[in-house]
C-alpha cells in the first residue's frame, strides 16, 4: 500500500512536471470556459431571461462545472497519446502498482482543472457575478466541482483508453461534453425544453451538479441537488474507474 | 545446460482470425543472447509482449526467470527490463527524470535510483545532456536513455525490441559492445531484430519466427549449414557471355547455376574446392569469357533468411 501511494506519487509528479511545462495547455484549458462564459454573457445571454433572478448569477455557476469538465478531457488525451508512444507499455512492464498510472494522472490533470476554475472565478466577477452566500457554503459548493471534475476525468482516461489515439480521444470527449452542456439546465432553464428531453435534461448529472453549486453560491435550499449531485459523481467514479483499470490492464497500443 | 531463464513451451497467440504465435518453443539460459529473427508480422513483438506480460497467451507457457508470465507477472516484472521498439522516453522530462522516476518505480530508494541514473548517463554518453528535455535529443540518444531506463533496476533478464532499428553505425556499435559487457556481467538478453549483423554479433543462439512459427533455430553456423556449403560466383564483364559462362559452371560444378541478369552474375552452390575454382577460370580463359570477378561466397545469414522465409512466404512482399 505505502509503494502503491509512493508509485502514484511519481507518476503525479511526471504528469505535473508535464503540465508545468506545457503552460499553454494550460492556457488553452482555461480560455475554452472563458469563451463559453463570455459568449452566453453577452452575445446570447441578452435573449435568455431567468424568472426571478439575473442571468449571469444563473450562468456563472454552470461554468465553474464546465471548467473542470472541460479540464477532464486532457486526460484522455494525454493517455491517449502515453499509449502510442509507448510509455503505457513501459509502465505496464514494471513492478509499480496497477493503479498507479491512472491515479497519479487524475490526480495531477486535476490541478489543471483547479487552475481553470480559479480563472473562472476571477473572470465571472470580472462579468458580473456575484456570491449571495456564506464562505463555508462556497468552500463546499467549490469542493462539490471539483469532486464533480475528478469523477469525470475518471470517465475521459477510459475514452482515451479506449480510442488509444490522441485526435479521435479529442474528438470523443468533446461528445459527452456536449450532450451534458447542452441537454441540461446550464446555460437555459430546462422549462423551454420540449417534454421529453426535459426528464433527461433535468436529472443528468450536469444538471444535477449544477443546480447544487447554483444554490451553495446563490442561497437557497441546497441539501436535495446536494445528495443527487454526491450520488452521480460517486457512481460515475466508481462505474469509470472500473472500467479504466480493467482498458489499462488490457491495453496493447 | 545450465539454468534456463527464458522458457517458452507450445505459446499460442491469435488477434481475432489472425495467427499471431502458434506453438513456439524456445529456452535461453542464463546469461547469454537469444536473437529473434524474422520479418515484419513474423510474430517477434507478440512473443516479446508476452514474456514482459503486456499480453496474455491463448494457449501454452512461459517462465522468465522462473515466474510463470500469467500466475507470477507481478514477481516476473521485478526480474525484468524491456525496450520496446519506439524509445518509450517522455519527450516532457530531462533525461534524468525519465532515469529517476523509472527507478523509484522498480521501488529503488531515492539516494540509489539517484546514483544510478547518473550512472547510466554516464555510461551512455549523455551525463552532458541528462538535464535536458529529451524533446531536445536525437534519435540516437532517445534510443540510448531507453535502453538506460531499462537498465535501471539491473534486471537478470533483458528484453530488447529492435534495440538498433534506425541507428547510425556508430551509436548501433556502442551499444553491441554495450550489450556483450551486459551479458558478461550475467545478464540474459532477448532481442528482436530485422538486422543478420547483429543477430550473428550478439546471439549465442538465433530463433527464426515466420508467420507466427519456429521456422529454424541453432547458433548463426548451424544456421548457415543448413543452407548447404558455399556458393561459386562469376560475374561476367559483358552480359552477352552469361549464358556461355552458366553452360561452363553447369558442366565443370555438376549443378544448375543462378543467373542474375541485373548483377550479371552466375552462381552455383558446390563443394567442390579450389581445384574448381582453378579449372573455372581456366575454362573462361579459352573460351575467351572477360570476367569481372570470380570467388566463393559462403552463405551469410541474409541468404539464411532469405532461403527460410522466402520458401514459407512465397518470396518477399
Amino acid at each position: 500500500m505505502r509503494l502503491a501511494l509512493r508509485d502514484t506519487a511519481g507518476i503525479a509528479k511526471r504528469n505535473l512536471l508535464r503540465i508545468a511545462r506545457t503552460p499553454l495547455m494550460v492556457i488553452v484549458t482555461a480560455v475554452q470556459p472563458a469563451l463559453l462564459l463570455v459568449l452566453f454573457r453577452y452575445v446570447l445571454g441578452g435573449a435568455i431571461t431567468i424568472p426571478g433572478g439575473r442571468y449571469v448569477d444563473y450562468l456563472v455557476p454552470a461554468v465553474f462545472v464546465e471548467a473542470v469538465l472541460i479540464g477532464g478531457m486532457t486526460t484522455s488525451i494525454g493517455l491517449a497519446q502515453d499509449l502510442k508512444s509507448g510509455l503505457i507499455d513501459r509502465f505496464r512492464s514494471l513492478p509499480m502498482a496497477r493503479s498507479a498510472v491512472l491515479a497519479g494522472r487524475t490526480i495531477a490533470d486535476l490541478s489543471r482543472s483547479v487552475f481553470a476554475l480559479a480563472v473562472m472565478v476571477g473572470l465571472g466577477l470580472l462579468v458580473g457575478f456575484r456570491f449571495h452566500s456564506t464562505s463555508w457554503r462556497i468552500v463546499a459548493g467549490m469542493a462539490l466541482i471539483i469532486a464533480f471534475g475528478y469523477a469525470f476525468s475518471w470517465m475521459y482516461a477510459a475514452i482515451g483508453l479506449a480510442t488509444k489515439d490522441p485526435e479521435t480521444a479529442q474528438i470523443a470527449g468533446i461528445l459527452p461534453f456536449f450532450v451534458l452542456m447542452f441537454a441540461s439546465n446550464a446555460v437555459v432553464p430546462v422549462e423551454t425544453m420540449p417534454g421529453w428531453l426535459q426528464g433527461f435534461a433535468k436529472n443528468q448529472p450536469l444538471s444535477v451538479t449544477v443546480s447544487a453549486v447554483r444554490a451553495l453560491l446563490e442561497g437557497g435550499p441546497a441539501w436535495h441537488w446536494l445528495w443527487q449531485a454526491l450520488a452521480w459523481s460517486a457512481a460515475i467514479l466508481v462505474f469509470f474507474f472500473t472500467l479504466a483499470v480493467r482498458l489499462y490492464r488490457s491495453s496493447a497500443a | 545446460m545450465p539454468e534456463p531463464m527464458i522458457e517458452v513451451t507450445a505459446v499460442g497467440k491469435r488477434f481475432g482470425d489472425t495467427v499471431a504465435l502458434s506453438d513456439v518453443d524456445l529456452t535461453t539460459a542464463r546469461g547469454s543472447v537469444l536473437a529473434l529473427l524474422g520479418p515484419n508480422g513474423a510474430g517477434k513483438t507478440t512473443l516479446v509482449r508476452i514474456l514482459t506480460t503486456l499480453l496474455k497467451p491463448d494457449s501454452g507457457h512461459a517462465r522468465v526467470a522462473g515466474c510463470d508470465v500469467v500466475r507470477d507477472a507481478a514477481r516476473l516484472r521485478t526480474q525484468i527490463g524491456l525496450a520496446g521498439q519506439y524509445a518509450a522516453v517522455d519527450e516532457l522530462l530531462t533525461g534524468r527524470e525519465n532515469l529517476e522516476l523509472v527507478g523509484l518505480w522498480y521501488h529503488l530508494p531515492k539516494e540509489e535510483y539517484r546514483r544510478r541514473a547518473q550512472e547510466v548517463l554516464v555510461r551512455f554518453g549523455l551525463e552532458n545532456a541528462g538535464d535536458r528535455l529529451v524533446k531536445t535529443y536525437s534519435g540516437g540518444m532517445r534510443r540510448r536513455l531507453d535502453i538506460g531506463a531499462s537498465l535501471i533496476g539491473r534486471p537478470p533478464v533483458l528484453f530488447l525490441d529492435e534495440p538498433t532499428t534506425g541507428l547510425d553505425p556508430r551509436t548501433r556499435n556502442d551499444l553491441w559492445l554495450f550489450v556483450e559487457e551486459l551479458v558478461a556481467d550475467g545478464t540474459t538478453v532477448l532481442l528482436t531484430t530485422q538486422y543478420m549483423e547483429e543477430a550473428e554479433r550478439l546471439a549465442d543462439r538465433i530463433v527464426v519466427l515466420d508467420t507466427g512459427k519456429v521456422i529454424a533455430e541453432g547458433t548463426a553456423d548451424e544456421l548457415k549449414r543448413q543452407l548447404g556449403g558455399d556458393t561459386l560466383e562469376a560475374r561476367v564483364a559483358d552480359a552477352s557471355d552469361l549464358d556461355r559462362a552458366a553452360a561452363v559452371l553447369a558442366e565443370l560444378a555438376g549443378a544448375q547455376p543462378r543467373i542474375d541478369r541485373d548483377q550479371q552474375l552466375v552462381s552455383v552452390p558446390t563443394s567442390g574446392g579450389t581445384s574448381l575454382l582453378v579449372a573455372v577460370g581456366r575454362r573462361f580463359e579459352d573460351e575467351n569469357v572477360a570476367l569481372a570477378d570470380l570467388g566463393f561466397r559462403r552463405p551469410s545469414l541474409d541468404d539464411v533468411f532469405l532461403a527460410l522465409t522466402g520458401a514459407k512466404t512465397g518470396g518477399p512482399e
